[in-house]
């Protein structure tokens, strides 16, 4: 980011290197455990799994769209989202939990998850185990993973910083023409 | 230029804290030529370091040591491990507040009387007023640079506040303005106007906004009196056999523990960790806690009420755009029982970005009905709540049994229960709130519930009777004469108003009181 002199009014300090939290609390939090699951967004549309079965990554991608269901938003956003839980720690989880989402599906008649053609169809099973660990750990993971993504702020209208611009003193801040 | 003090040198006013309590009363003292030493459990940043993005600068700033909660209030649910959203910095949550600036209103300091009795409630007096506090205000409002204040313009109202203004004009609300605010109108005090970046909660990049970091503290260093040791965590507070104290024994950076003496020692650690020291202190003399001879230390958490209004418009609004707190609607701010409620409330812009939107809009939302609302992120416009909370005894700071920080001592757990006067208020403020939006064409509106706490108050609170609270009238504890408490855990009651400018007034003159007490042999 381009830094421009913000500081010219202030004493010079010395400064300390910034800290970064521990990985566990965030966890304890529940707040962001996606944060560590962005990458490029070029690397993603055509991710090949590693570790997790690719039909259980394609579920994943169409779970993690039926939570939070943004038509403007592609596919490969919600890849970016979800695959950090390709790894060998964190796929059985995964495994297990997408095996009870397919049993859950069968339960009601379809063959599979990915097969059920209605959104409000997947979404009835989805809330009928959303205070399962695993549906709260998916969810819980993409209020970053997904919202934390810079590249689909653009789609929100947001701006992200202003700073390196100079803010929005001459550039709209008051600019509202409707009201 | 910058003092560096000996473990050993007793002479020294030793603080805990450098936020907008502790930090304003060592440079105060430091002016006074009273030598000072701080301790900061945070690391020091500057404007340069603050970083515009809403979860990279949660990482850089936030206090994020082991804590529990407990309690009915929606953030145990929410939030379980973050009952605070508080910096660990020098400067302290300085750097993250948004700068308004309001004064109590006279009733407000004498809730018990002007209230009557609440049920459940544990309301007292201040054994101060509006009178005495007065030429502090002016004081604080000077140093902050406050708009609307002295001869200080106000600040020009960005499309969030346009809004706000409109639909509460529209619904008859009168007082409605763009604040007073700590955010420089013009240049003040070798600080620059307010650029309208937004980010006012991830400290300013422009100094625009006062912080302690950046003002007090500097300032303090530069008279040669005050040393600040910065990631240095304080752990307890000892004392002689004749119950004073006599220091703090505190972890450096890396974990090595050292004793500074000191011939005053005053707690400024927000009130979730300044009774919590209190309690860890505890001694054979002392086996409650320090300064806790009343039962009160911890007891009467405040964090006003609070909640959001977020409208969704049929055009763009883009909220984010400059000043985070950017007006502010003070007609309900007023005392009138007949609302259903003692109190009163303040409704304040607000606007958050798309990351903490999504986390902060209704947390464990998902759906439609949640995304939707996203979708109208950038035609929405926000405000916050922020009212007078009751004080009841069991809301709470209170040692956890087994779980520890990062040094083994026991981790503060905060429990809070919403008194029923609190959710009165609430609700009162989400109909006053929507009714602003929708009288402004709002399409859509969300109730949304309250973030962690940034108003954390009352867990030392001041009293005119040592049987009914910790500190004095000058925040000395009632039971140990060179012990005392300098932040807003010394808040009697909460009042409706944004706290920080009266913890700066109170730390002005609490240093007046403490250099003429040094000055006099009295401490």
């Amino acid at each position: 980011m381009t830094t421009l002199t913000a500081s010219r009014g202030l004493r010079g300090q010395t400064l300390t290197r910034r800290q970064l939290i521990s990985r566990s609390f965030a966890a304890s939090a529940g707040m962001i455990i996606g944060a560590g699951f962005i990458a490029a967004p070029d690397a993603a549309w055509a991710y090949a799994p590693t570790t997790l079965k690719p039909e259980t990554m394609a579920t994943l991608v169409r779970m993690a769209r039926d939570i939070y269901p943004h038509d403007r938003i592609a596919d490969e956003f919600y890849v970016i989202a979800v695959k950090g839980y390709d790894t060998a720690d964190a796929a059985p989880g995964i495994e297990a939990g997408i095996a009870s989402l397919n049993a859950a599906a069968q339960g009601a008649g379809h063959a599979d998850y990915l097969s059920i053609g209605w959104e409000d169809d997947r979404v009835a099973l989805l809330r009928a185990m959303e205070t399962s660990a695993f549906f709260q750990q998916i969810r819980g993971g993409l209020v970053t993973g997904l919202y934390n993504q810079k590249a689909v702020w653009p789609i929100f209208g947001y701006e992200g910083e202003s700073f390196s611009q100079g803010g929005y003193l001459h550039r709209g801040f008051d600019d509202i023409n409707w009201l | 230029m910058v003092a560096k003090f000996e473990l050993d040198d007793d002479s020294v006013v030793l603080i805990i804290g450098t936020g907008s309590g502790g930090g304003v009363l060592a440079n105060e003292l430091a002016q006074k030529g009273v030598k000072v030493v701080s301790l900061e459990a945070g690391g020091r940043y500057m404007p340069e370091d603050y970083i515009n993005d809403e979860w990279d600068s949660f990482a850089q700033l936030a206090w994020l040591d082991n804590r529990t909660t407990s309690g009915d209030w929606r953030v145990a649910k929410d939030f379980s491990g973050l009952p605070a959203w508080i910096v660990k910095a020098v400067g302290g949550t300085s750097i993250h507040w948004a700068g308004a600036s309001l004064r109590f209103q006279d009733h407000e300091w004498k809730a018990r009387t002007n209230y009557g009795h609440v049920t459940g409630a544990n309301l007292l007096d201040w054994p101060i007023d509006g009178a005495e506090m007065a030429p502090w205000y002016e004081k604080a409002e000077t140093k902050l640079g406050v708009t609307r204040t002295g001869d200080r313009p106000g600040l020009p109202g960005n499309n969030n506040y346009k809004v706000l203004e409109k639909g509460a004009l529209a619904v008859g609300y009168k007082e409605v303005h763009t604040g007073r605010m700590a955010i420089n109108s013009v240049d003040y005090d070798d600080r620059l106007a307010c650029q309208q970046t937004g980010f006012c909660f991830q400290g300013c990049k422009w100094g625009a906004k006062w912080s302690s970091a950046y003002t007090d503290i500097p300032k303090g260093e530069a008279t040669g009196n005050l040393e600040v040791r910065d990631r240095c965590h304080a752990l307890k507070i000892e004392h002689d056999d004749k119950g004073k104290v006599t220091g703090v024994l505190y972890a450096d950076k890396d974990g090595n523990q050292h004793f500074q003496k000191a011939r005053v020692v005053c707690v400024a650690g927000n009130s979730i960790e300044s009774p919590r020291i209190l309690l860890n202190s505890a001694s054979s003399m002392f086996p409650d806690g320090l300064a806790n001879s009343s039962g009160q230390v911890g007891r009467n958490y405040l964090r006003h009420v609070t909640g959001s209004v977020y409208g969704v418009f049929e055009k763009p609004v883009k909220m984010w755009r400059g000043t985070t707190m950017a007006g502010i609607v003070q007609d309900e701010a007023r005392l009138d029982p007949s609302r259903g409620f003692v109190g009163g409330y303040e409704l304040e812009t607000l606007a958050l970005g798309v990351p903490f939107m999504a986390a902060f809009l209704d947390p464990g939302g998902w759906g439609r009905s949640f995304t939707s609302a996203m979708d109208g992120y950038e035609n929405m416009a926000g405000m916050w709540i922020v009212g007078e909370d009751m004080p009841q005894e069991t809301n709470r700071i209170t040692l956890h049994a087994t779980v520890v920080d990062q040094f083994g001592l026991p981790a503060p757990n905060v429990h809070f229960d919403d008194h029923p006067n609190d959710i009165a208020m609430r609700n009162h403020a989400y109909a006053a709130g929507e009714a602003i939006y929708r009288a402004a064409g709002a399409t859509r509106t969300f109730p949304t519930p309250p973030y962690p706490s940034t108003h954390n108050l009352g867990t030392n609170r001041m009293s005119e009777n040592p049987r009914d609270g910790v500190v004095n009238k000058h925040g000395q504890s009632h039971d140990i004469p060179n012990l005392f408490v300098s932040d807003g855990s010394q808040f009697t009651t909460g009042a409706a108003e944004n706290p920080t400018l009266t913890i700066v007034a109170l730390a002005i003159r609490q240093a007046e009181f403490i250099a003429g007490e040094l000055s006099k042999q009295n401490l």
